[in-house]
């Protein structure tokens, strides 16, 4: 159509005159490229250093994509018995798994095989710390604010995925370690109330281990999971190019604007580059730090287990949930109820446990837009000091996570410092509860010093290092003032106000408008409001009061 | 803090004290601060080195991908991998994994570093502006509405609501056929938890040996462990593996003066020798760790501790039960049998399990 349009409207149609451009050209008339690269060849991204842990997130999953399809050429993901007969001496003539011997095999006589096995583990092991983190930076900058809500709930269910396609592939190679896996997965599964035995039933096709249970996870990990988070990716990313990036506060920076550097040429090298750069660094390690030894713990059997065994970093909470429980005290915690149901509070607190993080992590956004009945469109960020019940939030969810995380390595704790473990577990437990409060109060408290600090900062200059002594004897140090570009930096950020709980229509308070008004208070009360033009007129005055009296000093010393 | 200004927000702001429009409340934003030029764009000579590294580096790149193909070609990893007497990998193939993986990491820094380096001297870094645009603007959601609205109309879903509700229920229905098609993912009966290869007259054999046990064998302090002795006509296609998982047993003798039993087990054990389900009633890890001078089972897992003098009952960790006691007794070679089955389900709870219980002591005594 546009075509014709162009021949009856008489425009000359474009001629490209390189090679380069007559191959563009053909392709742009046919499809549109045109309006593609006008939309994103310049388009502009704000630079800084912790924006990148998304990009490598993304390119580890490009890495893991391709080093999986690889494995998948060699690996064979079904649990018939065979006798191996490959060149891994302590093996030869032991009955074990295809899934089992495959994996060996690619360890042992595909040449770059062990490579590929590693590469792949450490992308995954990077992956899900690169997700973690930039959810991290999300949460402590406030990115997940009016209008991206719903690009983090597409993150947390990435999350979620990353650890389902972890786990999925760590019981894949059918080891002792990966089996031992999958038993927890089935005492869980039982946990169930009503249904648990029978899921678990059907998870593994029958009883554990059973023979189905490897060829199913195998279609989880290489395809479902794969195409789910190959589409939430997608739909991330599409998110971020209609909301287009945040950008932290500083001058000429704006909520209606977007400072940095355009795509073409600057920071498609920069993010390009740092694919690669990425790639190698997982090479370098795949190349010298051995990961998943599958060769020394021995094809799947249910009877030995190695002590001190962990299973992969990013599932150490859950195991760690499971550890702190106590399963006997102060009562048993497993119920009979009437004689009719079993339930394992045991097992089930601690999923509550990770239920409540997960549920909370999906919802923040919506929670504390309740708190503030803050509903404005935000693409300038908090710096995190500039909102200290949030950061001091975040702080406290990340002990949780990480209390439960080192339950999981309990035992190797109390080894390694020669305590025992049960005083060990004694005092996690403690901080189980008590460490995210600790963590919130001394968090917050923090941002607030560092609030005052900028305060002092605006208000009486960078400290210099360098002393003088005033006439009357008393020594002071020298404050150079920031220059206006520094100084906006530390000032432009939103001044909140508590909100105290409101009437609604009837006039009347509900109960839950009051938590809001509590939590509120929580959340502000203690604010540092920026400086303000006029605070910072008021201090120059007492500065040129000083520097006069210093001056003075100066001139009359000469004078002698 | 000085500042305590109790103004309630204005209008949509939520919490906001909004004082934009005061000249003496905010700082008014200075703009852009001026570009600060680099060495490379005032320095030619700066610049044309910065060229010479970037090259360099995608010249390592080069280097990079030969030395793949040298390990690939030149190492030989010939015969045996690991011997019997020394798991270390061969240097062999340490040393391929080594170029392997190396060259590829070289040929990929190689790029990286050479593209990121060329971008942060060689390409303007001076930042641009770009305006934001609300996500929708209202005259576009307006339009929008009323495109739907006249879909909704047009296809007279609202008016017509027999097909609405017909549609609805249809809807429903439609994707229950798959749930259903799930059942068969597996066999929906609960009576094998309950049973396992035990049984009366089952001799305790060593795993994984296979060779039964004499009483006499077992001393003081020594572990076993043991599996069902007919477990070893089991073939692996024939659910040997499931079999195991269920009936796996630790074996010990202990010092009688330590141990209670409760009434009604006093001959479940053969003069002071017991045997345990090793499967860990908290989530199914096998048992491993036995300390003698506590007389302590630990599940390596999740650190339950059981202890052997109280019938296993659990005196720290995560398990809320005792490890199942597998009755046994010596047959007439002198060899350790079991009396008959674990009189309840080994291994993690599930929910029928207390009817599994009750179920099974009204069989039990009969
Ligand atoms: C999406 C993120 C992914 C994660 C987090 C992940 C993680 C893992 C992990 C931890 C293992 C165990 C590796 C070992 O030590 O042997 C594994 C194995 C495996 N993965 Fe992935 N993987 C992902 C995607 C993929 C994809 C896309 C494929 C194929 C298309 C794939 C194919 C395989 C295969 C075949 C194995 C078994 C290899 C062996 O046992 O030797 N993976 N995966
Ligand atoms: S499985 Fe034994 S303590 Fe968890």
């Amino acid at each position: 159509m546009s075509a014709s349009t162009t021949t009856q409207g008489n425009t000359a149609e474009y001629q490209a005159d390189t090679n380069v451009g007559k191959i563009a050209n053909f392709v742009d008339t046919r499809v549109g490229l045109s309006p593609i690269i006008k939309e994103f060849g310049r388009k502009i991204f704000p630079d800084h250093w912790s924006f990148m842990f998304g990009e490598v997130a993304l390119y580890c999953f490009i890495i893991l994509l391709l080093s999986g399809t690889f494995l998948a050429f060699w690996f064979d993901p079904t649990m018939v018995t065979t006798e191996y007969t490959g060149s891994y001496v302590p093996m030869q003539g032991v009955e074990m798994s295809a899934a089992y011997a495959s994996s060996l095999n690619i360890s042992f006589d595909i040449r770059g095989g062990l490579f590929l096995r590693q590469l792949h583990h450490w992308a995954a092991l990077l992956f899900s710390v690169a997700i973690m983190v930039h959810m991290a930076r999300i949460f402590f900058t406030g990115a997940f604010r009016r209008p991206r809500e719903l690009n983090w709930v597409v993150g947390c269910l990435l999350f979620v995925m990353a650890l389902v396609a972890g786990f999925s592939g760590y019981s894949l190679p059918d080891d002792v370690l990966s089996g031992n896996g999958l038993r927890i997965v089935d005492g869980l599964a039982r946990s169930v109330p009503l249904v648990g035995a029978y899921i678990s039933m059907l998870i593994f096709g029958g009883e554990f281990p059973g023979h189905g249970i490897i060829g199913r996870l195998y279609i989880v990990h290489v395809f479902i999971v794969p195409m789910i988070i190959l589409a939430l990716v997608v739909v991330h990313l599409f998110m971020v190019v209609v909301h287009k990036h945040t950008q932290f506060p500083g001058p000429g920076r704006t909520e209606n604007n977007v400072v940095g550097f355009p795509v073409g040429p600057v920071y498609a090298a920069k993010a390009g580059g740092f694919f690669f750069i990425v790639f190698g660094v997982l090479a370098a390690i795949a190349a010298t730090v051995q990961i998943n030894a599958i060769w020394n713990y021995g094809p799947y059997d249910p009877s030995p287990v190695q002590a001190g065994s962990q299973p992969d970093w990013y599932m150490l909470w859950t195991d760690g949930a499971l550890r702190i429980m106590p399963g006997n005290w102060p009562f048993t915690w497993e119920w009979d109820l009437f004689g009719l149901v079993t339930l394992p509070m045991a097992i089930l607190l601690p999923i509550v446990a990770l239920t409540v993080f997960i549920i909370g992590m999906f919802t923040w956004p919506w929670i504390e837009r309740w708190v503030t009945k803050d509903n404005r469109v935000h693409n300038i960020l908090d710096r995190p000091r500039n909102a200290p019940a949030r950061t001091g939030l975040g702080v406290a969810a990340m002990v949780y996570y990480g209390v439960l995380m080192i339950a999981a390595t309990g035992d190797l704790i109390a080894t390694h410092f020669h305590l025992a473990v049960n005083d060990v577990i004694y005092l996690l437990r403690f901080l189980f509860f008590f460490g995210p409060i600790i963590a919130f109060i001394i968090t917050r408290r923090v941002c607030l010093a560092l609030q005052r600090k900028d305060r002092e900062i605006v208000l009486h200059g960078r400290e210099t290092g360098r002393v003088q002594q005033l006439p009357h004897g008393e020594f002071i140090e020298v404050h150079e003032p920031l220059d206006e570009y520094r100084r906006y930096k530390l000032v432009a950020f939103e001044d909140n106000q508590v909100l105290p709980a409101q009437q609604d229509a009837k006039g009347k308070v509900t109960g839950s408008e009051k938590l809001r008004g509590r939590l509120s208070r929580l959340f502000f009360e203690d604010r540092v409001a920026p400086v303000t033009p006029a605070e910072l007129d008021a201090a120059h005055h007492e500065h040129a009061h000083d520097v006069h009296e210093l001056e003075s000093a100066g001139s009359s010393s000469s004078g002698h | 803090m000085a500042d305590h200004r109790d103004g309630l927000p204005q209008g949509k702001k939520g919490n906001l004290l909004d004082r934009s429009a005061d000249e003496q409340a905010v700082f008014q934003d200075p703009g852009l601060p001026p570009h600060r030029p680099r060495t490379t764009d005032v320095d030619s000579g700066a610049a044309k080195r910065a060229e010479r590294q970037v090259a360099l580096l995608f010249a390592i790149s080069i280097i990079g991908s030969i030395l793949f193909f040298v390990g690939y070609f030149g190492v030989r990893v010939d015969g045996d991998i690991y011997s019997v007497t020394d798991s270390a990998p061969t240097a062999a193939l340490r040393l391929q994994n080594l170029l392997l993986g190396g060259g590829i990491a070289l040929g990929m820094l190689g790029i990286g570093v050479g593209v990121v380096h060329w971008a942060r001297t060689l390409m303007p870094d001076h930042e641009l502006v770009e305006e934001r645009h609300d996500v929708v603007t209202e005259d576009q959601r307006a339009e929008a509405e009323q495109i739907v609205g006249t879909i909704l109309d047009e296809s007279g879903i609202k008016r017509r609501p027999l097909i609405r509700n017909t549609l609805i229920g249809a809807a429903v229905l439609a994707p229950l056929p798959f749930v259903g098609l799930l059942k068969d993912l597996g066999p929906l009966n609960l009576t094998p938890l309950r049973h396992t290869l035990w049984d009366q007259g089952v001799r305790l054999v060593r795993d994984p040996s296979g060779t039964p046990i004499k009483a006499s064998d077992v001393t003081l302090g020594s572990t076993f462990h043991v599996l069902p002795e007919n477990l070893m006509d089991l073939g692996h296609e024939e659910g040997y593996l499931d079999q195991k998982a269920k009936a796996v047993v630790l074996l010990m003798r202990l010092d009688p003066d330590i141990v209670t039993v409760t009434p009604g087990r006093e001959d479940w054990n053969v003069d002071g020798i017991f045997a345990y389900s090793k499967v860990c009633t908290h989530v199914g890890c096998p048992i491993a760790l036995y300390e003698q001078h506590t007389h302590h089972l630990l599940c390596p897992c999740h650190q339950s501790t059981f202890d052997l003098a109280n019938e296993c009952e659990v005196v720290f960790g995560p398990a809320s039960r005792p490890l199942p006691q597998l009755p046994i007794q010596v047959d007439d070679e002198g060899y350790l049998v079991a009396r008959s089955d674990f009189t309840e389900p080994v291994g993690p709870t599930y929910s029928q399990r207390v009817i599994a219980v009750n179920e099974m002591e009204e069989e039990n005594g009969n």
